[in-house]
């Protein structure tokens, strides 16, 4: 049972580390174009040489 | 981008990417923001074809497409303009309207909607380790161990709660303050009870504790209302859209110079110029230039009109062939337009309010709730006279059961659905109730002009001329931009005639063109001008040499008009034809499109007289139209549908937008709607048949929180994946 003690920390703390994530890609605008970020999966275009920011 | 070029952020990375872009230009020329619906984009091609080549366009920073919203955004240097990226995708076969920036706070409705997910996103981490600790409870943890994994819960839950909760405890707050009961009101009841329970069972080391299904309660109805808020802010911004549409501008007249300014700033007794093209901006009579104007869009009149000195115009109608100065009478807020423009919205406000399935539901499914606990609570009481303990645990685990998870997403999901459906097939849905009363609807009015014809001309008499007549037309119909020489020269040049050698041409704004074709004069214009007899319908006149010629048009169908009647009929429902039109062109259009039921020089009074007859006689109607004479018949209708090129107040009157030029969507929404009737019905019955199952489980005491969860569960999935069959 002591496992416990190190293991709940640790669920806990991937938790929060993917809601941080979650968080990171919400405030990015990554769920602002679902629609259109699904098709351009299917663009080659930056496979090779991914845009870079312009700025 | 570094993080202190960040402070706003917004949905689309482009719009990021300007505020950064006008910092490290500071100095420098800063870029121009343009934005851009265009409503044809739909497939991973359409996204790289039209970046790609806006990207080559010299002058152009970046241009991304957003696909949800169908709108591009381009980065670009001061000297491009909104036109010229509009002929550019024209070019590629884009159809695209400018929309203006400040009318789109996007940024507002968006933080709502991040707001929504956030706390959806925290709810449901909760909810996964709570969920983790109860499996271990529910599998055998005994005493210390479980009073641990309670404490664990409750450090989770309770922060969880008070921070997801928050959109249900401020409803439920104001519906009480209201002294209404409203469906948070059980809601928070529940997730307050539950939560206030758990932590007391905690610290008295209790075998049961609440806390996954609070949470789970939580994370499912946040669930709905984030799909709620989506369908609405899809509909928002669209509408937030179409009011962005016409960008405001007009060309004032100060001292013999021409200024380009808002219409905002344009006073009463102003002089302002209107091009050949342009829409008046403004109520004024004319003091210069002869020209013709369209009023389709107001009257349902598809003739221009002549248009001279103390001509009085009214904004929103179209200046034809000639440039006009006018002075104006009423500018902004009271030009006959917006006035008419907000008394529709004023008739829109005081329309009864259709009461939506959902609402009807909840009405009846709050007092309910309420009285089963509180009669679990009391006859628990009274049958182990008097331990509060169990009684309130029972009447907490009654309160989940009965949680209006199922009951919150079966209207959001299905509408979602559908509508979104709706929104790839070029329907827009204005209005939360719209897709219910379209349901019901048995009959179907259209108006004729704008909504069936697209108000373009086409040539119907080519074959009744001689090839010189036509080569002569084509000259003379080349030199116009009045609507009835471009479709005569367009259909001369489509049916391959050479234009003849005319000399001399010249427009006579308001009249014609004319010409000399070897050194004979030639005119081409209005019957009285040219020296001929005027017909019945829409037509222009040819002299040659004292021989006159009449060329007859007949309005361009709209893409999709035979279709939908077609899909109509075979669907039952009875389709009408009304139109502010002469009764030749109306009794025409009927003919061709097999509609019997039609009705000519119809005023809007009319209009609204006849869709109120058929109310009366029993049917639901559905009015289709686009101009302000249809705008009151909109609004009497059961439900109503305009295009995107409708006016402004017929736009604000109608409950659905159609989004692209093709009207054939219209019959398949019909069917969309009667099947999503159906799904929410089901799904009703889903949420009914599981609370009869449930809740005398609930009610005799048998409700381990496992169960509570499963079942909760079980219910919200089915009804998501019920609305789902709808795609």
């Amino acid at each position: 049972m002591e496992i416990l003690v190190i293991l709940i920390p640790v669920s806990l703390f991937l938790g929060i580390l993917g809601l941080g994530a979650f968080y990171w890609t919400l405030r990015r605008g990554m769920y602002s174009d679902p629609e259109g970020d699904s098709r351009r999966i299917l663009n080659h275009e930056y496979d090779d040489a991914p845009k870079q920011d312009e700025t | 981008m570094t993080a202190p070029l960040r402070p706003a952020l917004s949905a689309c990375p482009a719009c990021n990417a300007v505020p950064a872009a006008t910092a490290t230009a500071a100095g420098a020329v800063a870029d121009a923001r343009i934005l851009l619906s265009v409503p044809g984009v739909h497939c991973a091609a359409c996204i790289s074809t039209v970046e790609r080549d806006l990207n080559r366009m010299p002058g152009v920073r970046s241009a991304r497409l957003n696909l949800t919203l169908k709108r591009l955004s381009v980065a670009a240097a001061p000297e491009i303009d909104s036109d010229a990226v509009i002929a550019r995708l024209a070019a590629l076969g884009y159809e695209a309207h400018e929309l203006d920036p400040g009318t789109l706070s996007m940024t507002e409705t968006d933080r709502q909607g991040r707001d929504l997910l956030m706390r959806l996103g925290v709810a449901g981490f909760a909810m996964m380790n709570i969920m983790l600790l109860s499996v271990a409870v529910w599998s055998g943890a005994q005493d210390a161990t479980r009073d641990m994994f309670h404490l664990i819960s409750a450090a989770i839950a309770i922060p969880t709660i008070a921070f997801s909760g928050q959109p249900f405890f401020r409803n439920a707050f104001a519906a009480l303050k209201a002294r209404r009961l409203g469906m948070d009101v059980p809601i928070s009841l529940a997730i307050l009870l539950a939560t206030s329970i758990s932590l007391y069972e905690t610290f008295n080391s209790g075998a049961h504790a609440y806390f996954d299904a609070a949470v789970m309660l939580t994370f499912f109805l946040l669930a709905g209302r984030y799909l709620d808020y989506r369908t609405r802010a899809v509909a928002r911004s669209a509408a937030q859209e179409l009011a962005a549409l016409e960008v405001p501008r007009a060309v004032r007249l100060r001292d013999g110079a021409e200024e380009t300014v808002p219409v905002a700033e344009i006073a009463v007794g102003d002089l302002v110029r209107v091009r050949p093209g342009g829409r008046m901006p403004v109520d004024g009579v004319v003091t210069a230039g002869t020209s013709e104007v369209d009023r389709a869009l107001l009257t349902g009149e598809t003739l221009p009109v002549f248009a001279g000195p103390d001509t009085i115009v009214s904004a929103g109608e179209v200046n034809l062939t000639g440039p006009l100065t006018l002075r104006v009478t009423a500018a902004g807020r009271d030009t006959s337009l917006h006035r008419m423009a907000d008394l529709v919205a004023t008739a829109e406000s005081a329309r009864t309010r259709y009461t939506s399935l959902a609402d009807r539901a909840a009405r009846a499914y709050a007092p309910v709730v309420h009285i089963l606990a509180l009669v679990s609570f009391t006859g628990w009481m009274w049958w182990t006279g008097g331990d509060v303990r169990l009684a309130i645990n029972i009447a907490a685990a009654v309160l989940i059961i009965t949680c209006p998870c199922a009951l919150g997403l079966a209207v959001p999901a299905v509408v979602t659905a559908a509508s979104g459906r709706l929104f790839r097939a070029g329907l827009l849905i204005k209005d939360g109730t719209a897709l219910e009363r379209l349901a019901q609807v048995d009959t179907v009015v259209f108006d004729k002009t704008g909504t069936l014809t697209l108000g373009t001309p086409e040539l119907t008499n080519l074959g009744d001329h001689a090839p010189d007549t036509l080569a002569a037309a084509a000259a003379l119909a080349g030199a116009s931009s009045h609507p009835l020489a471009l479709a005569l020269a367009q259909a001369t040049a489509a049916a391959g005639i050479e234009p003849a050698v005319v000399d001399a041409l010249a427009e006579v704004p308001g009249y014609g063109v004319e010409g000399r074709l070897n050194g004979a004069p030639v005119r081409l214009g209005r019957a009285a001008w040219v020296g001929a007899d005027a017909a019945e319908t829409t037509a222009t006149y040819l002299a040659i040499g004292g021989v006159t010629h009449v060329f007859r048009f007949a309005d361009r169908l709209r893409p999709g008009a035979e279709q939908v009647v077609a899909d109509l009929h075979r669907q039952g429902k009875s389709v009408w034809l009304i139109s502010g039109d002469v009764p030749g062109a109306v009794a025409d259009l009927a003919a061709r499109l097999n509609i019997k039921d039609w009705q000519a020089d119809a005023l809007p009074q009319d209009k609204v007289a006849k869709v109120q007859t058929l109310a009366s006689a029993g049917h639901h109607v559905l009015m289709v139209g686009d101009g302000l004479n249809d705008t009151a018949a909109l609004r009497a209708a059961h439900v109503s549908i305009s295009p995107a090129s409708a006016l402004d107040a017929a736009r604000v009157a109608s409950d659905m937008v159609l989004l692209g030029r093709d009207i054939a969507p219209i019959a398949g929404a019909l069917q969309i709607a009667a099947q999503s009737t159906r799904r929410i019905k089901e799904n009703f019955t889903i949420s009914i048949v599981y609370n009869i199952v449930a809740v005398p489980i609930a009610l005799l005491g048998f409700c381990t929180p496992l169960w509570a969860a499963l079942a909760m569960s079980a219910s919200s999935i089915t009804v998501s994946l019920n609305a789902l069959r709808l795609k």
